[in-house]
């Protein structure tokens, strides 16, 4: 069977349909499992003790007294682990870098951040384990730190590493540094560029970090054996990825670990990484008992991986009528305690929406105090598109064109070559800001103090390492085995309407479950707006490995050629032009006769899936600015977006507006207050403000659907689009309603008020 | 430690269960009495996962101690349903794709009932600042405002 399959347009009866997701009924009676709703008999209860300080030395540990407290069962700290070399190693295609894995779930010689893990208990209860943690002594050494991006870039700046010598830089440094590393991209050249240039247009820009905001806390229960074996139940983006990581720094066998993964209460990229899941297990393993551990939010601020806050350099030369000369853009972005930002994947992003011969990105990846970043929605995209369509509104508006328009003129399309590597395919970034401009809202009437901003944003999509098998039962009924989490999005329906698409059943006969690491072949995380893409690719494969093999249990059970026997709405018919008539068999009368005809009937797939198709959204938003307060109010909210096909409109809508909405908390509200000794303040979600239901309005959408050629449906991802717009069109919309732009996020009343009252004493 | 003993209706059902003094009722409903379709995002009353009535008043089930429950009735999204028949709301949030991950959905439909208790007919705006005590990260409140306002018409007659 072939491993990738390409687009081919067919009258659709389910795709495109909306049936009620698998899982719905669950989630609405309370019935679903998510991390911390998994109990095993006899299990314990693990904490974790975090540092106090940004930055120490850790010169002692002594869990003595807590040990000696009765209901403990076992403490784990650094000396538990085993040292991890510096070296990427691979899991699935992510590369990690084992020796920070294993010092960001517990430290060693330093504490590195706020709310670093420096030991773990296992108890009898809760109190009891809380009782514990208060008796581990750490003594530790306090040091300088650092948690401002510029700061940290510069000589002298506290070192986080000793060892640390900026990468990408020739010839290698002769002294440490927080830039952990230095990358370029680019064509052509940007001085020439600049030279052309009639109008040039160079602005800054910061932000902070922000966090997922994910509700539910990360959560999960590890038994291990006494004969080497480890069950894990977490809530996880990626349990093949989970169980390589625990595998790794436990140095067990990979197939030693089972890791079954529970409903998922929100990710969005902060559930790839491990956390307290190889404690948990090493608890269990100390304790000869099954060890439960639930983050509290409090942990989860203080201990999870943010995106990164960055300071963006962007410069653009245009020509009078509008042209696109040269662009260049510098990014800084905040690592975390560990390097790793995704300031790669946002040096790519920053102007791919663009067709551009001149084109230069600079990114560092900087180590500062402060939680290891982890991905959020499009890593590092609406960081660096701030920035650049922020200059992009002012550039237009400077020539005298409609933005929309100005971006019409400078589209990328089929064939553009982009500046980090391909060129790009059939995708429908043009198509978006032409629904867009056709859009009622485009040219609502807007009243004093209100203004309306566009911007966009594109994101690459990604396939990688997918299996899933389709088994069909007894009753012709079919279970649909995957491994890829459905983290919120509907995709185990997805994959399930287009199984029944292809079999021509309904919906409701195939039974979508995700399957435990035991259960299938390694896949990759639900990451990268992957799952519908690469997950549907696999079991659109298993599918039609189904029907081959019931047109062949059909040919052999009425005794006629394979070529007699045609696979339609569901049931074996003789085919046009075959040359035999037979009576058709539906799909529960071959299931019934499977078994005494050859054995049960299965379909399965493993796959890389390759050619993804990328993403392109272009959103527009109007507010309305209180000028004595500095509150900015979302008053409407439009999203279009090329999602190539949408297997399930209703799921496609409210990724749209799920992405849109924290688009909107990151551009409003959402910030990290640290104080001077580098401790979090608002580990909380009273301070730490995400968007509630009275903040936003309804947000429309408008889907796209240009086909992904590289899909049997055309499928393209759709849900990290969505979180790379809303920052920029909101600061455009702001400057469009009072005159003011904003370089600065968030844009939270104080900050707004400032900058208000800043512009008119500088008129003054 | 010892512990308290408390009797309590959860559901309509009486139940006993045993807890520390400092143990919150979402805890006592979690771990002591097994009912953990009340969710705990975190923990400070700030984002409503655990929304539960005590005697028909919409409370944070993680800002009452499980003391605090004796004698009293509690209600919570395990007893949403009358058996195989859904309420109204529920069945109005899967036709509605109101829910994707579903931590927050148990906390946000029993505060949505309690205010279709109380106002059987509210507006859009009435909805979104009753439920701005319930977090959802996942939807951007859209689809679950348009579930609330069917249900509540439906549940109208109208």
């Amino acid at each position: 069977m072939p491993t990738t399959l390409k687009y081919q347009e067919k009258d659709l009866k389910l795709v495109g349909t909306r049936p009620p997701r698998p899982d719905g009924v669950d989630k609405v009676t309370g019935r679903a499992r998510f991390g911390a709703d998994y109990n095993l008999p006899g299990q314990l209860i693990g904490k974790v003790l975090r540092s106090p300080h940004a930055h120490a030395r850790i010169k002692s540990i002594d869990t003595a007294a807590a040990l000696a407290l009765p209901g403990v069962k076992a403490v784990v700290t650094r000396d538990d682990f085993a040292e991890m070399p510096d070296e990427m190693a691979a899991v699935g295609e992510l590369m990690i870098n084992f020796r920070d894995v294993t010092r960001n779930m517990m430290a060693r010689e330093k504490a590195l951040y706020d709310g670093h893990p420096v030991a773990a208990v296992a108890a009898v209860s809760e109190s009891v384990a809380r009782a514990a943690l208060a008796l581990i002594k750490v003594e530790f050494e306090v040091l300088p730190h650092v948690i401002d991006v510029v700061e940290a870039m510069q000589p002298g700046a506290p070192l986080l590493h000793e060892d640390q010598f900026t990468v990408g830089v020739k010839p290698k440094p002769e002294r440490p540094s927080n830039i952990a590393k230095r990358l370029e991209f680019g064509r052509g050249d940007v001085a020439a560029g600049f030279a052309q240039a009639e109008v040039i247009v160079e602005r800054e820009f910061n932000t902070k970090p922000v966090h997922q905001g994910y509700i539910e806390p990360q959560a999960c229960l590890a038994s291990y054996s006494a004969d080497g074996q480890a069950e894990l139940w977490t809530s996880t983006q990626g349990h093949f990825v989970f169980r390589a990581q625990c595998a790794k720094v436990l140095q067990m066998e990979v197939s030693k670990i089972r890791v079954t993964p529970t409903e998922i209460g929100g990710g969005f990229g902060g559930k790839n990484n491990i956390y307290n899941e190889a404690l948990a297990i090493a608890l269990s393993r100390k304790s000869n008992r099954p060890v439960k551990m639930v983050m509290t939010r409090e942990e989860v601020f203080r201990g999870t991986g943010p995106t990164p806050g960055a300071n963006v350099k962007v410069k653009l030369g245009c020509t009078r009528d509008g042209r696109i000369t040269a662009a260049q853009a510098e990014l800084n972005f905040q690592a975390g305690a560990f390097p790793g930002s995704p300031v790669n994947q946002a040096s790519m992003c920053a102007f791919t929406r663009y067709d551009l011969a001149n084109v230069q990105v600079v990114g560092n990846d900087v180590t500062v105090n402060r939680p290891k970043v982890a991905a959020y929605r499009a890593p590092g995209a609406p960081i660096a598109v701030f920035g650049v369509e922020s200059v992009v509104d002012e550039m237009a508006k400077k020539l005298g064109i409609d933005p929309i328009e100005f971006r019409l003129k400078n589209a990328a399309k089929e064939g553009t070559q982009t500046y980090y590597g391909p060129r790009l395919g059939p995708i429908g970034y043009i198509q978006t800001l032409e629904a867009a401009r056709a859009h009622a809202h485009y040219r609502a009437p807007l009243g004093p103090n209100q203004g309306r901003g566009v911007a966009t944003g594109f994101w690459f999509n990604i396939g990688n390492e997918t299996t899933c098998a389709l088994n069909l039962q007894e009753d012709g009924t079919l279970t649909l085995m995957l491994g890829t989490i459905d983290v919120a999005g509907g995709s185990r329906a997805a994959m399930a309407m287009m199984v029944a698409e292809e079999l021509g059943i309904e919906f409701e006969r195939v039974r979508p479950v995700v399957g435990d690491t035991a259960a299938l072949g390694f896949n990759f995380l639900t990451a990268g707006s992957r799952s519908t893409f690469a997950s549907g690719m696999a079991s659109v494969i298993a599918a039609r490995q189904v029907i081959e093999k019931l047109r062949a249990r059909v040919a052999k059970i009425r005794e006629v050629p394979l070529e007699a026997v045609a696979w339609k709405d569901g049931q074996a018919r003789p085919a046009e032009g075959g040359g035999a008539q037979f009576a058709p068999m539906t799909l529960a009368e071959i299931a019934k006769m499977a078994g005494k005809t050859g054995g049960t009937i299965a379909g399965h797939a493993e796959i890389n899936a390759q050619g993804a198709g990328p993403g392109f959204g272009t959103h527009i938003v109007d507010v309305e600015v209180d000028r004595e307060t500095g509150w900015i109010r979302i008053l409407r909210y439009t999203v279009v977006q090329d999602v190539g096909k949408a297997i399930h409109p209703a799921y496609v809508e409210g990724q749209l507006q799920g992405g849109a909405a924290q688009g909107i908390g990151w551009a409003l509200n959402e910030e990290y207050f640290y104080g001077d000794d580098g401790v979090l303040q608002n580990p909380g979600f009273l301070d730490y403000r995400m968007p509630v239901a009275s903040d936003l309005p309804y947000i429309d959408t408008v889907i796209v659907e240009v086909p992904n050629p590289n899909h049997p449906y055309g499928v393209r991802g759709c849900g990290e689009v969505p979180i790379i717009a809303p920052m920029a069109a909101i600061a455009n919309a702001v400057e469009n309603a009072i005159g003011l732009r904003l370089f600065a996020q968030p844009f939270s009343p104080p900050r707004v008020l400032k900058a208000i009252e800043d512009a008119a004493a500088a008129r003054d | 430690m010892s512990r308290n003993h408390v009797s309590t209706t959860v559901n309509g059902d009486r139940v006993e269960f045993l807890c520390e003094t400092g143990q919150t009722l979402l805890e006592a409903l979690r771990d002591e009495l097994r009912l953990t379709g009340t969710k705990e995002g975190c923990g400070t009353g700030d984002c409503g996962a655990c929304s539960v009535t005590v005697d028909g008043r919409l409370v944070c089930a993680c800002l009452m101690l499980a003391v605090e429950a004796e004698g009293k009735a509690i209600q919570t999204i395990e007893g949403m349903a009358a058996g195989e028949a859904l309420h109204p709301l529920q069945k109005k949030f899967i036709e509605h794709a109101a829910l994707q991950c579903g931590i927050c959905t148990p906390g946000i439909l029993i505060a949505a009932r309690a205010l279709l208790e109380r106002n059987p007919d509210p507006s859009e705006s009435e909805v979104r600042y009753w439920l701005a005590g319930n977090l959802c990260r996942c939807t951007g409140y859209h689809k679950i405002v348009d579930a609330v306002l069917d249900a509540a018409r439906e549940m109208r007659g109208a």
